[in-house]
């Protein structure tokens, strides 16, 4: 866009060789924007932000951090107890991945509510989804590092998902995930080499994702393309501004909880060490795997060919794929809903199903967190169905069927009363 | 901040938006400075780490003559029960002779006792002369192997490229053969 | 617009919510105290930790660990180095190797931990029928509600129900999950002498030694909610300084 405006020669000298600032200015101050992002649209610097302060409370914490069966436990409550400021920086990091993925899913809602995975931004979409997996893995490993009870449950259920696969591959799998015959140090000492190493990759993915993004810059409230520039707005002072508010907002409700309920979302086993000979009454993931969780255990039956008993899918495996699969299924969504309109503003049908989707996304978090009877395994099923039935068949059939409403025939202009501006079909 | 544009805007309703954007720049330096603190902290010596950083040495099993090694801050630490001679050799030095004028004095609390950091001062190396076999240098002291630094029996450099003598860790008798360094 | 967004955060802290309450649907309902330490401003009580501590010493330690608390932490309950120095050589730490290579036992001093009771777990069920004395070191925060937990625990002993089975070596306790728990009622009235004359009633102990295995638990309580204070008053002010500046900068743009 416009070139660099300095008058500095030492910042000439450098942006002639390295255009590092002409790019910074480029992408973070004359960023064009559409004028019309409401509140919605902090969460994706925001996750940026938390990702940075994971980062660097994560370096210090594993300075302090002991990767072995014997002293992993010991050194997380030595950091608590010993290292200056070391509970302040355990809890930000502890309290930072809830709220890391509380702040993932808002933006990830966002996006499905106004229809920004659709055309031209797909990659972008995709992404996203690569980093939420990411996100997911790291999230897993990390909270196996204490050696608590819970961590140690935690990575021997989740390693296990891996036995379903079939012909013996599965067993085989899982011996090498845990490098021995059980979760024991090796798993610890990998699982800490790939939590360090896993976030700078989220690093290099975001990267890639605002790459994507800033090619055809960011959607907006109404999911209509931005006219000429009447519709845009510099990023900088604007949106600097408006997510720096944000962000205050955001940290004066991290520090409620690092500062005064700093265990409310974790476990209280997971302060007992861990112990291979005595599982904990209750296994319980992290809050945000619990609806997975619930993917996970709603499948309770085996899948065979009618009247033959013949078994295609056992239904250990069954759960393994519908829990995989609520994921990957994301990467296809952007050709599951075809329709033209982006924003649920203008589809009457797509907001209601899209709040229906998110009671049910609620409804499993909760039946992940209760034990596996009824009727929170009928309630399961019965969300775990809608779930796949939303974006299988809801909607390509609603791409289809629904009527939108009209759209407004620019950013800057606002809605017209009489609806027949409708320009934005193509 | 104040960039073009708010070009246009004159008189006093600027100086109050510049006044509200210094504001609000100076709380946001605040407050990174008072986050950056606790972060740089976490890398000091914990609280388990200075818990340790005194140490108790029972030093009634020395044989005059002999020494021993202990571990002070993870550091050795020469504790030699000097014998007369040793003793009369250390004091009768002319301080004129000396590469860093020290009395032996000032070195000792109890002259039979030499306690010192065994950390040669000139590039960090453990000198030889606490075992029976070793060699002690020319002056009867410690010998380093890195660089050849003579040390004396007050743990005095006299020749070599060390700059100063052996330092003296902070210590105390806590009853006749009870030291506590640190 | 504001709507969608309050029902986004509404649905995700329902996800946040239901952890806790898993727990709570199967054990038994613990009722709540007033402890000085609950709320914004929650601080110890010193004389109730102290008196804890002895609670702990004379009572607990004969079965419970307390690895993770070192004798130099106990200046938290307002002991000097020379008190903390007496009570540490109270007990006898393993140190070594020697000379000869033995390992010896020697008095604490202020760097060493509390030492377990029993030498390791295989050790300690066999001298507890089988059951495992828990280390003390961070109950209050391995249980739910903790706190309140331990001290309906320590005083819910009672004559079981017509209707309940005991099983050998198990006594009746109203709070424990399931009720039948492999520890003797461990306070009696008057089990321990307290130096400052308060009477040793069972609750008495029990709401003291909550108070020293709370802070045990968690020693930085007092510093975080202090900080935390600091920080969101911090965090309201300039936060607001920040919407002002937002409403003057978009203001050219409406």
């Amino acid at each position: 866009m416009s070139g660099l405006k300095t008058n500095n020669r030492a910042v000439k000298w450098l942006d002639s060789r390295l255009p590092i600032v002409s790019t910074m200015n480029h992408h973070l101050v004359d960023y064009p924007a559409p004028r019309n992002l409401n509140y919605l649209w902090n969460f994706g610097s925001l996750a940026g932000i938390v990702l940075v302060v994971m980062i660097v409370t994560g370096i210090l914490l594993a300075m302090q951090y002991t990767p072995h069966v014997d002293h992993a436990f010991d050194s997380v409550e030595r950091i608590m107890r010993d290292v200056n400021y070391g509970w302040l920086v355990r809890y930000i990091h502890m309290n930072g991945a809830s709220f890391f993925f509380i702040v993932v899913y808002a933006h990830m809602l966002r996006g499905l509510y106004y229809g920004s995975y659709k055309a031209p931004r797909e990659v972008l979409w995709g992404l996203g989804v690569i980093i939420l997996l990411l996100m997911m893995a790291t999230a897993f490993m990390g909270y196996v590092l204490p050696w608590g009870q819970m961590s140690f449950w935690g990575a021997t259920v989740i390693t296990n998902l891996f036995s379903a696969i079939p012909w013996g591959i599965g067993d085989a799998l899982v011996t090498w995930l845990w490098g021995g015959f059980s979760v024991d140090n090796p798993t610890l000492n990998r699982f800490f080499a790939l939590h360090y190493l896993l976030p700078f990759v989220i690093v290099a993915v975001v990267f890639l994702h605002l790459w994507a993004l800033h090619a055809f810059g960011s959607n907006n409230p109404l999911g209509i393309d931005a006219k000429g520039p009447q519709d845009k707005i510099p990023f900088h002072p604007y949106y600097t501004v408006k997510d720096m508010f944000g962000l205050g907002v955001f940290l004066i409700i991290f520090a409620a909880f690092v500062f005064y309920a700093p265990n409310y979302m974790g476990h209280p086993d997971n302060y007992i060490e861990a112990n291979p000979l005595v599982t904990p009454a209750h296994i319980v993931p992290e809050w945000y795997f619990l609806p997975f969780y619930a993917m996970l255990r709603a499948i309770t039956f085996d899948i065979s060919i009618p009247f033959t008993g013949i078994v295609l899918i056992e239904a250990k495996l069954g759960g393994v794929l519908v829990m995989f699969g609520s994921i990957i299924l994301l990467f296809f969504l952007p050709w599951l809903d075809s329709s033209p309109v982006r924003s649920a503003r203008f589809r009457p049908l797509y907001k209601q199903f899209f709040w229906l989707l998110v009671i049910a996304a609620v409804v499993l978090g909760y039946v992940g967190a209760m034990p596996p009877e009824q009727p929170w395994v009928t309630v399961g099923q019965i969300a775990t169905a809608y779930y796949f039935i939303h974006f299988l068949i809801i909607l390509p059939l609603l791409s289809k069927l629904e009527r939108p409403k009209p759209l407004p025939a620019s950013i800057s202009e606002p809605v017209l009363r009489s609806g027949n501006q409708s320009t934005e079909k193509a | 901040m104040a960039d073009s544009a708010h070009a246009g805007h004159g008189g006093e309703g600027e100086t109050r938006r510049d006044f509200l954007y210094l504001a609000t720049g100076a709380m946001g330096a605040v407050g990174v400075a008072a986050v950056a603190w606790p972060l740089i902290d976490t890398l000091n010596p914990s609280a388990d780490v200075l818990a340790l950083a005194t140490t108790e040495v029972d030093v009634s099993q020395i044989q005059e003559g002999q020494a021993i090694t202990v571990t002070w801050r993870g550091k050795p630490v020469f504790i030699r029960h000097r014998t007369a001679d040793e003793i009369e050799e250390a004091e009768s030095v002319p301080l004129s002779d000396l590469m860093d004028p020290e009395t032996d004095e000032a070195r000792v609390v109890n002259p039979s006792f030499l306690v010192m950091v065994g950390i040669c001062t000139h590039l960090g190396c453990v000198p030889l002369g606490q075992r029976a076999g070793d060699p002690k240098g020319d002056f009867g002291g410690w010998f380093c192997p890195c660089h050849g630094s003579h040390y004396d029996t007050s743990g005095r450099i006299r020749r070599g490229p060390a700059p100063r003598n052996l330092d003296v860790p902070e210590y105390d008798f806590r009853d006749d053969t009870t030291i506590v360094i640190g | 617009m504001k709507k969608l967004a309050i029902i986004a955060a509404a649905a995700a802290f329902l996800g946040l919510a239901q952890a806790p309450t898993v727990q709570a649907a199967e054990e038994v309902e613990i009722p709540s105290r007033d402890w000085s330490f609950d709320g914004l401003f929650g601080t110890f009580d010193r004389a109730k930790q102290q008196r804890g501590l002895q609670v702990y010493r004379e009572v607990c330690a004969a079965c419970h660990g307390l690895r993770l608390v070192s004798f130099r932490n106990l200046a938290d309950l307002g002991y000097n180095e020379e008190e903390i120095r007496t009570i540490a050589a109270d007990y006898q730490v393993e140190d070594g190797p020697d000379g000869d290579g033995e390992m010896f036992m020697r008095d604490g001093s202020a760097s060493d931990r509390f030492p377990p009771p029993f030498a390791n777990e295989n050790a300690a069920r066999a001298a507890n029928g089988g059951a495992y004395p828990p280390d003390l070191s961070l109950i209050t925060k391995a249980r739910a509600d903790g706190s309140n937990y331990l001290y309906h625990l320590l005083t819910g002993y009672q004559d079981p129900p017509a209707d309940v089975e005991m099983m050998d070596g198990m006594y009746y306790n109203a709070y424990f999950p399931g009720h039948q728990i492999a520890m003797a009622p461990p306070l009696m009235e008057g089990v321990v002498d307290y130096a400052d004359g308060t009477p040793a009633t069972v609750s008495q102990m029990a709401e003291d030694v909550t108070y020293f295995l709370t802070w045990a638990a968690e020693p930085h309580m007092e510093a975080r909610k202090i900080m935390g204070m600091k920080v969101i008053l911090f965090l309201l002010i300039f936060t607001g300084l920040l919407y002002a500046v937002k409403r003057k900068i978009w203001a050219d743009l409406h």
